[in-house]
């Protein structure tokens, strides 16, 4: 890069934390790219830095939260949408968005995922899904394919994982959206539509994890696996969301906004409730 | 239920079950969330918490288990709600996780614990006393905490809001520790006009992201912005520097840890309450906490009937442990007699601080101790 390509300052800065980069991901993650879509979000929407809030995790995408330059919560392990909501019920105000990974969203979190999106609370859930814990080296999760092999599962994995579009919807997610990094702008404006959505809205974004699950399974650079995704990712809005399983062997990767169906909100649900009893706000 | 649920403010004498007066005193040192989990025998904070805080402005939510309750108090507490959470001893097993987070985090919330008998499910209907140490320690790693042991339902109102007062103060987790006689006993409870409670310190001025700092050294208690302020603050379990960023070096440990465990030993004598009865000339003292501070206080009546100078030491916070109180006593009196339903838990650090003989009182929980039984202890140790 000759000197006058150089510049100081990057469009998004304002939106991160500048001076916590270098960030702590491994080459050829894609944390980096569902933070940026990410920020992009934050940018385009009616609300300012200041009224935006994120709560992590923990783990490698849990990590995510630090890098984000508004009020940015990096809690305990599964408990970020917890968190969330009681920063969210608390002030209705801020617009929240629960940035975690696989492992900590559904795996030790699943129970959290599954009451939250039962109760309908305005949150947005943005899951990076790279199919095994990566932080702690590689174990296999909820979401590892079977047969992979993690540095748990060495002679294959015995468990099926888990289809996350399906589960969403399955629970009545009022909007769900899985894109990959190599989808940089329809995730973006994924995430804009779920932060949108009233009620909550949940998307799935696939990631590589080149030194873990990558190498173990035949993707040992990020490019590898951005290649696989290219060669097998198919978009399909209207997917039959039985069949959007995926088992990075071979079989296409369905991507898409799969579900857009707003419906009453806790909130709305609760204002409405107080309302007809007559119970206002008082001090 | 005697008490009204439905004004927005409750003053005046009440006849009231204990639970009820915790919830009324949370709501009086204004407390408005609630986040819990149903649990014997604590419900019936949430059940009022639940009637009471729409009627305020305040929030109460039901979470999917005591994990999410503790972690939704403390997102509640960090988006500027003063927050609590009800529970009993295995919803406590659970909550400890994110009573970490809240003391790692400086982040004022109360968690008021009825306890139950144990371990695991144990004895849910029946009192004990169980969770002493359990309060003090059941998070891993070293960290500041205050517990309240209140002695009957107006102790319930009172202690509750001295909870408040004391998380809010200090930026810290805070222990309401009831037991279940003290949580089901109806009582009169009378309620003032108004309490004192102390807010959290908070940022003054413009908002100004570049150079405030969530985790100020230079206070001992520093200012707390909350979400949605325009501090951009960060906020993580991580041991972190003073603008909340991860440090995870030993030199970043030690001044955090340090001021964390300051906050409180640097306050001890402002946040110590114990009652002295009886005991300006007494040669055997009980000490007692909780309800089993109304069995020694009878005991005490008994004794000095029949001409043993016996005195009682009620300790109204168990932790921070009240040592000097403690070592002042063990000058004063031939021996102690630890009074506690439980197997010992609060004997043992009475025994570290005591110049004289420490004798426990003790059972393994489900029952009070009866006043003739702690009397009889007194009378062997005083021959």
């Amino acid at each position: 890069m000759s000197p006058e390509q150089v510049v100081e300052h990057h469009p998004t800065d304002p939106t991160l934390r500048d001076e916590r980069i270098p960030h702590i991901w491994c080459p050829g993650c894609g944390i980096g790219g569902a933070v940026k879509a990410f920020a992009e979000a934050i940018e385009r929407s009616p609300k300012g830095l200041d009224e935006h809030v994120v709560v992590s995790g923990i783990g490698c995408t849990g990590r995510s939260a630090g890098y984000i330059n508004v009020d940015s919560y990096h809690t305990t392990h599964g408990r970020a949408i917890p968190y969330a909501t009681g920063v969210k019920v608390a002030n209705p105000d801020l617009e929240v968005t629960v940035f975690s990974g696989d492992g900590d969203l559904f795996n030790i979190g699943g129970n959290h995922f599954i009451h939250a999106a039962r109760r309908n609370l305005d949150l947005t859930v943005l899951c990076v899904n790279n199919f095994n814990y990566g932080m702690t080296g590689g174990q296999f999760g909820a979401t590892t394919p079977q047969e992979a092999t993690t540095s748990t599962t060495p002679f294959g994995n015995f468990e099926r994982s888990f289809n996350l579009p399906l589960l969403a919807a399955s629970l009545g997610v009022p909007h769900v959206s899985r894109w990959s990094i190599l989808h940089p702008r329809r995730l973006s404006r994924a995430i804009s539509a779920a932060m949108e959505t009233d009620g909550m809205g949940f998307v799935e974004v696939i990631s590589p994890c080149p030194p873990n699950y990558g190498k173990r399974n035949g993707y040992p650079d990020g490019l590898d696996f951005l290649a696989y995704l290219e060669d097998h990712a198919v978009i399909d809005d209207g997917a039959d969301l039985d069949q959007v399983g995926i088992d990075l062997a071979g079989e296409p990767l369905v991507l898409g906004d799969f579900r857009h169906e707003p419906s009453e909100s806790y909130l709305e649900v609760k204002a409405r409730h107080l309302a007809a009893h007559g119970v206002g706000g008082g001090a | 239920m005697a008490a009204a649920a439905n004004g927005p403010l409750l003053t005046g004498e009440h006849f009231m079950k204990g639970d009820t007066a915790s919830a009324e005193g949370a709501i009086a040192a204004g407390c408005r969330f609630f986040a819990g989990y149903p649990i014997t025998p604590a419900s019936e904070i949430a059940e009022r918490m639940s009637a009471r805080l729409p009627h305020v402005g305040g929030d109460y939510i039901q979470m999917e288990d005591e994990l999410a309750s503790m972690a939704a108090v403390v997102g509640a507490s960090n988006a500027g709600a003063k927050a609590m959470t009800a529970t009993s001893g295995p919803g406590v097993s659970l909550m400890t996780e994110n009573l970490g987070l809240a003391a790692i985090t400086e982040t004022p919330c109360v968690i008021v614990n009825v306890m139950r008998g144990g371990p695991s499910t144990g004895m849910p209907t029946l009192p004990a006393q169980g969770d002493v140490m359990q309060a003090r320690y059941g998070s891993h790693g070293d960290y500041p905490i205050v517990a309240y042991a209140p002695d009957g339902p107006q102790e319930m109102f009172d202690l509750t809001v001295a909870a408040f007062d004391t998380a809010e103060r200090y930026r810290t987790p805070v222990f309401v520790l009831a037991d279940q006689t003290v949580g089901h006993m109806t009582g009169r409870v009378e309620i003032p006009e108004s309490v004192e409670v102390a807010d959290r310190p908070r940022p003054e001025g413009e908002p100004d992201p570049d150079t405030f700092l969530q985790f100020d050294g230079e206070h001992l208690v520093p200012p707390m912005a909350v979400a949605g302020d325009g501090y951009r603050v960060h906020v993580t379990g991580l041991t972190h520097d003073d603008r909340g960023y991860p440090d995870i070096e030993p030199p970043a440990q030690r001044r955090m840890l340090g001021r964390l465990m300051a906050k409180l030993h640097d306050n001890r004598d402002d946040i110590v309450d114990v009652e002295r009865f009886r005991l300006d000339d007494a040669d055997v003292a009980v000490l007692a906490y909780g309800s089993t501070g109304r069995a020694a206080r009878q005991a005490v009546r008994d004794l000095r009937d029949e001409g043993v100078s016996a005195g009682l030491l009620r300790v109204r916070t168990l932790w921070p442990f009240p040592a000097a109180e403690v070592e002042a006593l063990s000058e004063d009196v031939d021996a102690i007699v630890v009074a506690e339903m439980n197997l010992g838990q609060y004997a043992h650090r009475v025994r570290e601080h005591a110049d004289c003989p420490v004798v426990g009182h003790t059972n393994a929980g489900g029952e009070i101790p009866r006043p003739a039984a702690i009397a009889d202890t007194v009378r062997e140790v005083a021959s």
